[in-house]
């Protein structure tokens, strides 16, 4: 339930920063079948789990400490929202002011995921496939057992 | 100013952090799942949060509109999702593997029971 609500507010983070595709996908993928999956998981597993008797003092301070040298780190970073940043100085604006003629497709998202970064997009559907292929062969031969346990 | 100007960038270290906390200190698998989709949401946030451009509105052409935000982040982003969904997947096929072999998904016990 929980990831549900969490990936719906990413989803509305994504609006405001401009990202409409990205907010439908996380809503419908990550709201939708991570939270789905994970619902199976849980009811298959058992919803009790054993608490940990020490408290975890070793990873909080691990955790704090990388996060402080993280922050530290970003310092030099552009800041938030700067249209001269480096990231916005090379290839976008190509994307942006040809896309549209060269594509015929508005959507500029749209038009470099499927036109020029087609090969991104069939290396993401081979690695969905493997994805799929892994978890039938993991889930399925146990089927397969019980029925000649049976 | 100069200081908050990167908090997009404080929010993705705690966001992550809190993802790395749980992955790290939770013995529970699937609990570690659920860590490793924060941590991966906030390497989302950060690449979405570089690509705005205050004032820019949403890589859709259209008339009257000068200024974008980069496309290029949200279309790397859109595949990372999806694939991270399909790891999710895996990932969670395998712990049920493992219950159903060890009859447990707490790591201290799985560790007792290989030793």
């Amino acid at each position: 339930m929980l990831s549900g609500v969490f990936s719906l507010l990413m989803a509305g983070l994504f609006v405001t920063l401009d990202a409409v595709d990205v907010a439908f996908t996380e809503a419908a993928v990550g709201g939708g079948i991570t939270t789905v999956l994970l619902l199976a998981t849980i009811s298959r597993t058992g919803e009790t789990e054993k608490r940990n008797p020490a408290f975890p003092l070793i990873p909080l301070m691990i955790v704090i400490s990388t996060g402080a040298l993280l922050i530290y780190g970003t310092s030099d970073m552009p800041l938030f929202g700067d249209a001269i940043a480096p990231i916005h100085q090379h290839v976008s604006p190509l994307y942006l002011s040809e896309a549209q003629n060269k594509t015929g497709v508005p959507n500029v998202v749209t038009a470099i995921l499927a036109s020029y970064r087609g090969y991104d997009t069939l290396g993401e559907v081979t690695v969905i496939f493997s994805a799929g292929v892994g978890v039938l062969l993991l889930l399925g031969s146990k089927r397969r057992r019980d029925e000649n346990a049976v | 100013m100069e200081l908050l100007g990167h908090y997009n960038y404080w929010i993705t270290i705690v966001l992550a952090m809190v993802g790395f906390y749980i992955v790290i200190s939770s013995h529970n698998l699937v609990k570690k799942i659920i860590g490793l989709n924060i941590f991966q949401a906030s390497v989302f946030l950060l690449y979405i949060s570089m690509g705005k451009i205050i004032g820019g509105s949403a890589p859709i052409i259209s008339e009257g509109t000068q200024v974008y935000s980069n496309p290029l982040p949200h279309v790397l982003i859109l595949t990372a999702i999806v694939v991270g969904v399909s790891t999710t997947a895996f990932g969670l096929a395998l712990i049920l593997k493992i219950r159903n072999v060890y009859g447990t998904i707490e790591e201290d016990e799985l560790q007792e029971l290989d030793r």
